[in-house]
C-alpha cells in the first residue's frame, strides 16, 4: 500500500535516508520494513531465562522490586489503611490539573526538604507530580534542554542507572561521566570523582543518586559529601539529584535526604526527582514528583508554568491513584507514623541479607574481603563478581543476575542466603 | 549558583485555556452560573459521574489479594491491551486474527498521541525525519500541535475541516487539501466526535477521505476519544476506523478511555499500531518499548485493570455499554432540547446544527462577542470558538442557557 518509489520523494532540503522498494513490493511493503528489532533489555532478558528455568533452587536477583522474607512482594499496611481511607470517601475521577495533586506535591517537598526548610517556608520552590522516578527525570531533562541555555552537557556518574541515559538523550541533552565506583575496592571512587568534577566545564549539569546508588550501592560518607558540594559551587554546576530510595537505603528518611538537603544549605538551587515505587511499594501506580529550588516565589511561579506546557503534550495530566495514596499516608499522622516504621522495616531486612550474606561466605570459609557487602546500601549491591563468574553461577546453581555482578538484595531471603553463599564461594575460591 | 539564577529569563507561559476558563468559573459566585468548557461529562444533577460499572469493578480490584502494586510490563497490562484493541477494531477484527495489530498502554489518549508522535518521528519516511508535515484539521483540539511538536516534526499545517459559514464540514476544502499534501504526509483524524465541532464525515465522505488518501500516500493518524459517546453504540462509532483498515491502510489509533469509561484521572489510553504483517508489528513494538521506556518506564496499573477486567467478563461488557449509552443519550436529549428552545424563542440564524453535531461538543457558531457577553454578563463559560459541552446543560439549566443565547444572538451581530 504504501509505495516508496525513489522518484517521487520526500520533500525536506535535509537529506533524511531514502526509502525505495521496488514497484511490485507494493501490496507487500509496509512503512515499517526498515524499523530495526531493539535490543533486548539486559534485566528483562535475565527474568526470563529465570522464568524459564526449572531448578528449584533459582533466585533472581536482578529483580529491582522489594521482596519480604518469602520473596513475596509486599504491600505495605500504611498503603492498604490509605487505600480504604480513600475509597470510602467515593471521589469522582475528575482530571487532576497538569501539575498534579496539590496536596501531594506539598508534602512530597516536604519529605524531601524537611517541612521546616527555609526553602519550603520561603515557597521558593516548584513540585509538580510526575511518573514515578522515570517520568520526573524526563521532565527535568526536557526543562533542562528548554531553559537551561548554559549547556547541553549532563554528567552521570559511572556506571548510573542504564535509564539515565536513553532519558537524558532522548530529551537533547549530551551524556558524559565522572568517576565513581573503584572495581579495587568495591567502593567510592572519592578522589578520581573529585578529580574529573573539577574538571568538569562550568555550568554543565551534574547528576548524583542522593542516596542508595544504582547499581553499585555505593554512596558518598557526609564528609565526601560536602566536599563534592563545595567543588560542585566553585565549578558553578548545576546539580540533579535523583532519589528513588528515601527512607529505603538507610531506613531514616532525613538520613537519605541529607545530601539534598546539605547542597540547599551552601545555597545551590538544586532541581530533584523523587519516586515512592520503593519507599511506599507503589511501583505500577507510578507515583514521582520532580522539584525546581528556585530563586523566589515568582522564579517559582514562572518555572511552574513552563513546566505545564512540558508536560500537557507528554499526557496533559498525571495518575491519580497512587500520588492520593501517597499523599494520604503523608499527611496523616497515623499512617506515616506506621509508613516510617514499615520503611524501616524494609531497609532493615536488607540490611540483615547483607550482614547474613558475608557471614555466610565466611562460614564457606571465602577468604575473600567481602565487607563491600556490607558497606554497600540500598537495594543493589555490585559484588564484584566477573561476568564469567556470573555466568557459572547461573548455569550451575540457576542464580540470575546481571553480568555487571548485581544482585538486588531484596530477592535474599534468610531461606536462600545459605544458598546463595555457597554458590558464591564455589565461583571465586 | 552566582547572584543571578539561571531561570531568571524563564517567562511565565500562559494557562491553558480550557483550565483558566474553569478556574473562573469555580470563582464566579454568581448562582445562576453554567459551566460549558471543560470536556467531561455531567449528570443531570450537573455532577461528575463514577459509572456503576466502574464502582463495582473497583470493589472486585479491591478485594483481590493476588493483585499487588507491581510494575506493568513496558507496553502496558497484556490482558488491557488485546481488549482494548479488539473494541477499537472489532471483534471479528482480520487483522487482529492476522496478528498484525499492537497495543502500547498510554497515558490517556494524550499518551497515546505522545507516544506515537515520537514514533513517527523516529521511524517513518525515512529515520529521524522531521520534516515529515502533520496535518491537524482546522480547528482542533489545541493540544494536537503540541504534541506533534513536542515530537520534533518541524512542518505542522492545518487541512480545512469546518466551514463557519455553512455550519458544516468543508469536505471540498479537505478533499483538496488533502490532494495537494506532499505524499507520505501524516494526517490526524477524529474517529468520530470531532473535537471542538462536533461535525463527523458522513459514512460515504469517509470512503472520499480514505480513496484520496490511499492514492496519495499519506498517513491516517486516528484520535479516538469518543468511542460509544458519540452515537451511543461503539461499533457504529468505530466505523471510520474499521473501514480505513480493512482498506489495508497501515495506520495508528490512539483510544481514550478517559470519557467512555469515565476514567479521566486514571490515565487509560491505547495506542492502537495496525501493519502489514506480524513480523513488522515485533519490531515495531520493540521500538515502542525504548520510547516508552525513556518516558514514562511502564504505565499505571489501576485504570487498565478497571478496564481490562471490565472488558474481558461478557457481563460487565454489557453493563457498561449500557452505561456508555446512558451518557450518549443524556447528550442526545440535551441536543434536541436545546435545539427546541432555540427555534420557540425564534432566535435568529439556524439551529439544526445542535442536533446534527454529535459527541460532547458543539460549535455553536456564536462569534466572540457573543461568547464574551455569555460569560461576562451571563455566568455561563463556553470556549472563545463558540464551543459547548453538551454535558454542561441539565433540565435545570436549559431555559437559561437558551434563553441567554437567545439574548447575545440578538444584542450583537
Amino acid at each position: 500500500m504504501a509505495l516508496l518509489q525513489p522518484a517521487r520523494l520526500l520533500l525536506a532540503a535535509a537529506a533524511p535516508r531514502r526509502l525505495c522498494l521496488a514497484p511490485g513490493a507494493a501490496r507487500a511493503s509496509s512503512w515499517w520494513s526498515h524499523v530495526e528489532m531493539g535490543p533486548p533489555d539486559p534485566i528483562l532478558g535475565v527474568t526470563e531465562a529465570f522464568k524459564r528455568d526449572t531448578n528449584a533452587k533459582k533466585m533472581n536477583l536482578g529483580v529491582g522490586a522489594y521482596r519480604d522474607d518469602n520473596g513475596k512482594p509486599y504491600v505495605l499496611n500504611s498503603v492498604r489503611k490509605a487505600e480504604a481511607q480513600i475509597a470510602a470517601k467515593m471521589m469522582d475521577k475528575e482530571y487532576l490539573p497538569i501539575a498534579g495533586l496539590a496536596e501531594f506535591n506539598k508534602a512530597s517537598a516536604e519529605l524531601a526538604l524537611g517541612d521546616t526548610n527555609e526553602v519550603i517556608k520561603n515557597g521558593r520552590y516548584v513540585t509538580v507530580q510526575t511518573i514515578s522516578g522515570t517520568g520526573s527525570l524526563r521532565v527535568g531533562a526536557s526543562f533542562l534542554q528548554r531553559f537551561f541555555k548554559y549547556s547541553r552537557d549532563v554528567y552521570l556518574p559511572k556506571p548510573s542507572w542504564g535509564n539515565h541515559t536513553p532519558i537524558f538523550r532522548d530529551a537533547g541533552m549530551q551524556l558524559h561521566a565522572y568517576r565513581y565506583y573503584d572495581p579495587k575496592t568495591c567502593g567510592f571512587d572519592f578522589t578520581g570523582a573529585l578529580d574529573d568534577i573539577s574538571k568538569i566545564p562550568e555550568q554543565s549539569v551534574i547528576l548524583f543518586h542522593a542516596c542508595a546508588h544504582n547499581p553499585t550501592g555505593v554512596d558518598p560518607r557526609p564528609e565526601q559529601w560536602k566536599e563534592l558540594a563545595a567543588v560542585v559551587k566553585k565549578r558553578n554546576l548545576f546539580a540533579f539529584f535523583d532519589m528513588a530510595y528515601q527512607g529505603f537505603a538507610s531506613g531514616d528518611i532525613n538520613r537519605d535526604s541529607w545530601a539534598v538537603r546539605h547542597f540547599i544549605e551552601q545555597g545551590i538551587n538544586v532541581v530533584l526527582s523523587q519516586s515512592y515505587a520503593k519507599n511506599m511499594g507503589l511501583y505500577g501506580e507510578r507515583v514521582g514528583a520532580f522539584s525546581v529550588i528556585c530563586k523566589d516565589v515568582d522564579e517559582a511561579k514562572r518555572v511552574e508554568s513552563q513546566l505545564k506546557i512540558l508536560i500537557r503534550p507528554m499526557y496533559s495530566n498525571p495518575p491519580i491513584n497512587g500520588a492520593r495514596i501517597a499523599s494520604t499516608i503523608l499527611t496523616s499522622p497515623d499512617l506515616r507514623k506506621e509508613w516510617l516504621e514499615e520503611v524501616k522495616g524494609m531497609a532493615n531486612r536488607i540490611i540483615d541479607m547483607r550482614n547474613q550474606l558475608v557471614a555466610n561466605l565466611k562460614k564457606e570459609g571465602s577468604s575473600h574481603n567481602w565487607q563491600h557487602i556490607t558497606d554497600q546500601i540500598g537495594m543493589f549491591c555490585y559484588t564484584g563478581l566477573k561476568p564469567e563468574q556470573v555466568e557459572q553461577l547461573t548455569k550451575e546453581f540457576s542464580i540470575y543476575m546481571t553480568k555487571d555482578g548485581r544482585i538486588s538484595v531484596a530477592g535474599v531471603t534468610s531461606g536462600n542466603v545459605g544458598y546463595l553463599a555457597h554458590a558464591v564461594h564455589q565461583v571465586s575460591k | 549558583m552566582a547572584a543571578g539564577s539561571v531561570f531568571a529569563h524563564v517567562p511565565r507561559a500562559p494557562p491553558v485555556v480550557v483550565f483558566r476558563l474553569t478556574a473562573d468559573f469555580r470563582e464566579d459566585a454568581d448562582p445562576r452560573k453554567v459551566n460549558l468548557g471543560l470536556g467531561a461529562y455531567r449528570t443531570d444533577e450537573g455532577q461528575p459521574w463514577v459509572l456503576p460499572v466502574v464502582k463495582k469493578v473497583e470493589q472486585k480490584i479491591a478485594n483481590d489479594a493476588s493483585l499487588s502494586h507491581e510494575y506493568l510490563p513496558i507496553l502496558g497490562l497484556p490482558e488491557f491491551r488485546a481488549n482494548a484493541s479488539r473494541i477499537a477494531l472489532g471483534e471479528d477484527s482480520r487483522a487482529i486474527k492476522e496478528n498484525r495489530v499492537g497495543g502500547v498502554q498510554c497515558l490517556g489518549g494524550t499518551g497515546a498521541l505522545c507516544i506515537g508522535a515520537e514514533f513517527l518521528r523516529r521511524w517513518y519516511n525515512g529515520t529521524n525525519n522531521t520534516a515529515t508535515p502533520v496535518y491537524v484539521s482546522s480547528p482542533s483540539w489545541e493540544n494536537h500541535n503540541s504534541v506533534f511538536a513536542n515530537a520534533g516534526f518541524k512542518d505542522i499545517r492545518t487541512y480545512r475541516y469546518w466551514d463557519a459559514a455553512k455550519r458544516g464540514l468543508d469536505l471540498e476544502g479537505l478533499l483538496e487539501d488533502m490532494e495537494s499534501a506532499p505524499e507520505f504526509s501524516i494526517f490526524v483524524l477524529h474517529a468520530c466526535a470531532h473535537n471542538p465541532t462536533g461535525t463527523d464525515p458522513t459514512l460515504e465522505q469517509w470512503k472520499q477521505i480514505a480513496a484520496v488518501m490511499k492514492r496519495r500516500f499519506l498517513f491516517p493518524f486516528f484520535d479516538s476519544a469518543y468511542q460509544g459517546f458519540a452515537s451511543g453504540c461503539l461499533d457504529r462509532d468505530a466505523w471510520a476506523v474499521r473501514y480505513f483498515v480493512s482498506e489495508g491502510f497501515e495506520l495508528f489509533c490512539a483510544q481514550s478511555f478517559s470519557k467512555n469509561f469515565g476514567l479521566y484521572n486514571e490515565r487509560v489510553g491505547n495506542l492502537n499500531v495496525v501493519g502489514k504483517d506480524a513480523d513488522n508489528m515485533q519490531r515495531v513494538l520493540s521500538q515502542m518499548e525504548k520510547i516508552v521506556r525513556a518516558i514514562w518506564s511502564n504505565p499505571p496499573s489501576q485504570g487498565a485493570h478497571i478496564v481490562a477486567t471490565t472488558l474481558a467478563c461478557p457481563q460487565l461488557l454489557t453493563e457498561w455499554k449500557d452505561n456508555v449509552k446512558t451518557m450518549a443519550d443524556r447528550v442526545s436529549l440535551m441536543r434536541s432540547e436545546l435545539r427546541a428552545r432555540l427555534q420557540a424563542l425564534g432566535t435568529p440564524g439556524t439551529w439544526n446544527h445542535i442536533t446534527e453535531q454529535i459527541g460532547m461538543f458543539s460549535f455553536t457558531g456564536l462569534n466572540p462577542k457573543q461568547v464574551e457577553y455569555m460569560i461576562k454578563e451571563k455566568h455561563i463559560y463556553l470556549m472563545a470558538n463558540g464551543r459547548i459541552n453538551m454535558c454542561g446543560l441539565t433540565t435545570k439549566n436549559l431555559d437559561y442557557v437558551a434563553s441567554s443565547i437567545h439574548e447575545a444572538v440578538t444584542k450583537f451581530q
